[in-house]
């Protein structure tokens, strides 16, 4: 990686979080994030790019920078990929502060935007520019930025999860800015194509790559910054995921062994989904294991098994401690994800947990878990029941966002023969002149996260 | 691929037949299409070794290069080319509609109406498989730099006079050929891919025969045998029955055949250099046994490619496939206007602009094509529809609504029975055919009972309060309703090139960007 490491002394390696000399994960955190404001508000260069781990305070960072540019009397715009990560960044700005003047620019799109925007006094919604003149930040998603015509440049700009934007949607906005904070997790899902673009490969402007991508390309000596602390992921998932996903970046997670618990009210019935939620109770980790077999996308045992295994978390009456609370706080159906890779599996599961009953839980695929946070994730194993290893199931980015969604325990339900399906379909993707190799492949970060889960696996036949 | 295209391999594997996956044909066909089977020469890129090109099927025109070494000879090749191609590109020209269409103008920046020419048909090349398309890329990447003696009277080797204007037809053609449901280049097995699935693999398919062969074996065979003897069925000789489609060539021929031959034309030709006693009868004599031994690899092809082009005339042709076509008309029109202006060849590299305006126009383009083919083609929109992404089924009932708005605007409760199990979610878009061939949009509103949905109309109804007669669905028809938009619009307008900001390196260098060319070494001379 180019660039300056700003994390004095660094985080040492993931594996060890505690034990080794004082480390004080605030203190990192804090220090890292100094580094980052100083080069934003007084920095010479146009860019600065912060890569940050799953739940590093990447939000918190993105509200906090924009209240001090704002407070410098630097009026700035801000472009988010989703209407959802825009809501939700709009709804974090003005409850940290309720006097800041706030725009919300959207489509005109019936219901544009979430309606709990209109509880705060100094959020104007608009899907206008003009209308939004003169506020201190207005913040509205990249694919409605790329509307914005002939209007005077924003002096500043923080692009966020840049490294899910496509180089192409960043050549549409950027004319609007003159410097610009990128923030973004390189570990989560690359910008795709549905169409090919082999033929721009290894051009510094490919369209199809990430933003960030492009950017450093054309400007290698931008300040590069990443946040050295996990505050989602427990201490059990922290050095999986650095080392998986993340292995010349390490991270720490900001809790440590013990400081997070799950239990459950009811005792197991000794069924696969009781033993496995317990194997994940206690070591943060469970792979409920299926018999081997070759079964269509949406494998209905597979299927039913994730279904079963939210139920029982939700019937065992879960209740977790953490950090946030000294009291167990009990766990209940909005603080539970399950993810899949396919869309249709995703309904699948959905069909099967209304089926017995259960409501409020999320389910969705690994591209719109991105940037969210649960307790527990209940994730069907993209592999699972595969023939073939296609690049796709093989992405890395996919299995981290399944991987690092969760605060407490994270149950993958997965058929037998993974690792043998892995052997026989090493990625054979061609190498293109003038690309930069990304570190894990999707088969070694599949491996390393499988070898682990193993050893919290719990055979089941349903 | 999805669920449908799976059963249907396995029901071909059943069979020992391909079955088919569409119900008409996908893309446009022309009544006059120029057929190309090229070969290249084993080791050398971009060498052509003959070629089998023209419009009738009877009567092909065989352009061969006995030593694929020697670039005059390569040349000659392409100026023949040229020769067959651009009179045929030409013809279509000429024949112009006239269309109205908004353009900027440049004094007042407001947007105006002008009359311009649309070609009123279009010039179609079909090759044999997806590695055509790409030589041809490759032919028109190698042909539309070169330099003729009238461009630059000291060009080493100039080229051949129509040879440069080839290459920047051929890198057009090629270009266009990216983008999803575009038909000016297509290649023959993609397009019996697209309509019929065989019970072999998607790689196996690249081969023309053994694809012929699985769709319309000869009589008294099975695909699959048909298809084996097509791959590697071999004579006496040890030389294939069914040659491959090309570029490539057998190495089997290589090497027992075409080798010997050019050794021959080789040896002939420096007894013609050296003066000797009836060299040119022995060269006349070498360089005819060549063109014999390139055209016996050709013309199977060649046949194969028309009896593929019979199948595919049997289908009837889609209804949104003219409108797709127009568009390709469009491009050919517009390239010939750049030509006719006077503009340089295609730069090697797209610049930033150009290649995110590419990309974002292929992703509309891809959009719209999975759309138009869903609607055009019953079975494909069964394939949508076992994948959640539409429902079809019965009206029972319909309910008057309105918007709570000052003006309230209708908005009816339709209740639609099916067996379909759509990925619904409240609010999520639903889109349909009316009668009258417009969209009409509306949103889920929730499920009556498990297969009874219910549809709140949101468009196409008019303006008044009361829906315009007709455009309300009535109890006992039956509807196709899709999740997908029948007409998904473009990406935001990209800046300028000139104004490509600092993100994507600023604008790029005004003149032919890049850096410059190799030197030339001995290696260059060989």
């Amino acid at each position: 990686m180019t660039g300056t490491d700003c994390v004095d002394g660094g985080p040492g390696t993931a594996g060890a979080v505690h034990g080794d000399g004082p480390f004080d994960p605030s203190a990192a955190a804090a220090r890292a994030t100094d580094a980052i404001l100083r080069d934003t508000l007084r920095g010479a260069h146009r860019g600065v790019v912060v890569d940050s781990p799953p739940g590093a305070g990447k939000s918190t960072l993105v509200v906090r920078a924009a209240r001090e540019l704002a407070a410098a009397g630097r009026p700035l715009m801000v472009v988010a990929q989703t209407n959802a990560q825009v809501d939700d960044l709009v709804d974090r700005l003005a409850t940290a502060d309720p006097d800041l003047p706030v725009g919300r620019l959207h489509s005109s799109d019936p219901h544009p935007y979430d309606p709990v925007l209109d509880a705060h006094p100094s959020v104007r919604a608009s899907a206008k520019v003009a209308d939004l003149a003169g506020l201190d930040i207005v913040v509205s998603t990249a694919a409605k930025w790329a509307h914005i015509k002939n209007v005077e440049p924003w002096r500043h700009a923080i692009v966020d999860e840049a490294y899910q934007m496509r180089s192409d949607a960043l050549l549409a906005v950027a004319g609007l800015f003159e410097r610009a904070l990128f923030v973004g997790d390189p570990g989560q899902l690359d910008p795709f194509s549905v169409v090919g673009a082999d033929q721009w490969a290894g051009l510094s402007y490919d369209p199809s790559a990430s933003a960030v991508t492009t950017l450093l390309a054309h400007n290698p000596t931008l300040p590069q910054h990443r946040l050295p602390v996990s505050w989602r992921l427990p201490a059990s998932a922290a050095p999986l995921v650095s080392d998986a996903f993340y292995p010349y970046t390490p991270f720490r997670s900001g809790t440590g062994h013990g400081e997070r618990r799950l239990s459950f009210g009811v005792a197991s019935d000794g069924s696969g989904p009781d033993r496995v939620l317990d194997e994940a109770a206690v070591s943060g980790w469970g792979l409920l294991e299926l018999p081997a077999r070759r079964t269509p996308r949406t494998d209905p045992e597979a299927v039913t098994a994730v279904a079963q295994v939210v139920r029982r978390l939700l019937d065992r009456g879960g209740a977790s401690v953490s950090e946030r609370s000294e009291e167990p706080v009990p766990l209940t159906a909005d603080r539970i994800a399950v993810g899949t890779a396919h869309r249709d599996q995703a309904a699948a599961v959905r069909a099967a947990l209304s089926g017995l009953g259960v409501r409020g839980v999320t389910v969705d695929t690994a591209n719109r878990l991105q940037g969210r946070e649960f307790d527990v994730t209940v994730v069907l194993h993209p592999l699972s029941g595969r023939p073939d290893a296609t690049a796709f199931h093989l992405e890395t980015g996919r299995l981290c966002v399944l991987a690092s969604r969760h605060r407490h325990a994270c149950v993958v339900v997965c058929r037998a023969g993974v690792a043998e399906l892995l052997d026989e379909h090493p990625s054979t993707e061609p190498v293109q002149l003038g690309v930069t190799v990304k570190f894990p492949d999707g088969w070694e970060a599949n491996h390393a996260v499988l070898s682990h889960l193993s050893e919290h696996r719990v055979p089941w036949r349903p | 691929m999805s669920l449908i295209t799976t059963l249907a391999r396995m029901e071909a594997v059943r069979d020992g037949r391909a079955r088919p996956v569409a119900t008409v044909r996908h893309r446009h066909l022309s009544d006059r299409p120029l057929v190309f089977v090229p070969l290249t020469t084993a080791g050398e890129a971009g060498a052509p070794l003959g070629a089998l090109v023209g419009t009738d099927r009877d009567a092909p025109r065989l352009l061969v290069v006995p030593q694929p070494r020697n670039r005059d000879l390569r040349f000659a090749f392409l100026a023949e080319l040229a020769e067959e191609t651009l009179p045929y590109l030409d013809s279509y020209a000429d024949a112009v509609d006239l269309e109205e269409r908004k353009e900027t103008d440049p004094e007042t920046g407001k947007k105006v109406p002008v009359q311009v020419e649309l070609c009123a048909d279009a010039p179609q090349l079909l090759v044999p498989s997806a590695a055509g398309v790409a030589f041809v890329r490759l032919l028109g990447r190698s042909m539309r730099f070169r330099r003729t003696a009238d461009q630059d009277p000291d060009t080493p080797y100039p080229a051949p006079a129509r040879v440069p204007l080839l290459g920047r037809w051929l890198t057009h053609y090629g270009e266009r050929s990216r983008v999803p449901g575009s038909s000016l280049l297509l290649s023959l097995t993609e397009l019996l891919g697209r309509h019929w699935a065989t019970g072999q693999s998607n790689l196996e398919d690249q081969h023309l025969g053994s694809l012929l062969a699985w769709i319309d074996p000869p009589a008294g065979v099975t695909g699959p045998e048909a298809a084996l003897r097509a791959e590697s069925a071999r004579d006496a000789g040890g030389q294939l029955l069914c040659p491959p489609a090309g570029p490539a060539t057998d190495p089997a021929f290589d090497n027992k055949l075409l080798a010997p031959a050019i050794a021959r034309y080789d040896a002939a030709r420096a007894e013609v250099g050296g003066g000797v006693a009836g060299g040119e009868a022995r060269l006349r004599l070498a360089e005819n046994g060549l063109r014999e031994l390139i055209a016996s690899q050709l013309r199977p092809t060649w046949d194969a490619l028309w009896h593929g082009v019979d199948l595919l005339r049997e289908l009837p042709p889609g209804e949104r496939v003219a409108e797709r076509w127009k568009r390709d008309r469009w491009s050919f029109t517009g390239h010939r206007d750049r030509v006719r202006a006077g503009e340089p060849p295609q730069p090697k590299r797209d610049d930033a602009v150009t290649a995110a305006q590419k990309l974002a126009a292929r992703e509309t383009a891809q959009a719209q094509l999975e759309a138009q083919e869903a609607l055009d083609d019953p079975l494909v929109m069964a394939g949508r529809r076992l994948a959640g992404e539409a429902f079809a089924g019965e009206v029972t009932e319909v309910e008057m609504a309105w918007s709570e708005a000052k003006v309230p605007r209708p908005r009816p409760l339709v209740t639609v029975v099916t067996e379909d199990r759509p990925q619904l979610a409240e609010q999520v878009k639903l889109y349909r055919v009316m009668a009258d061939g417009r969209t009409q949009t509306g949103e889920f509103a929730g499920a009556h009972a498990p297969g009874a949905l219910v549809v709140r109309l949101t468009g196409g109804m008019g303006r008044g309060k009361t829906p315009e007669p007709g455009s309300v669905p009535e109890p006992g028809d039956r509807t196709c309703w899709t999740l997908f938009e029948h007409a998904p619009r473009g990406g935001p307008e990209l800046p300028d090139a000139e104004s490509t900001p600092w993100t994507h390196g600023g604008p790029p260098e005004a003149v032919m960007p890049g850096p410059a060319p190799d030197p030339v070494t001995e290696e260059d001379y060989l």
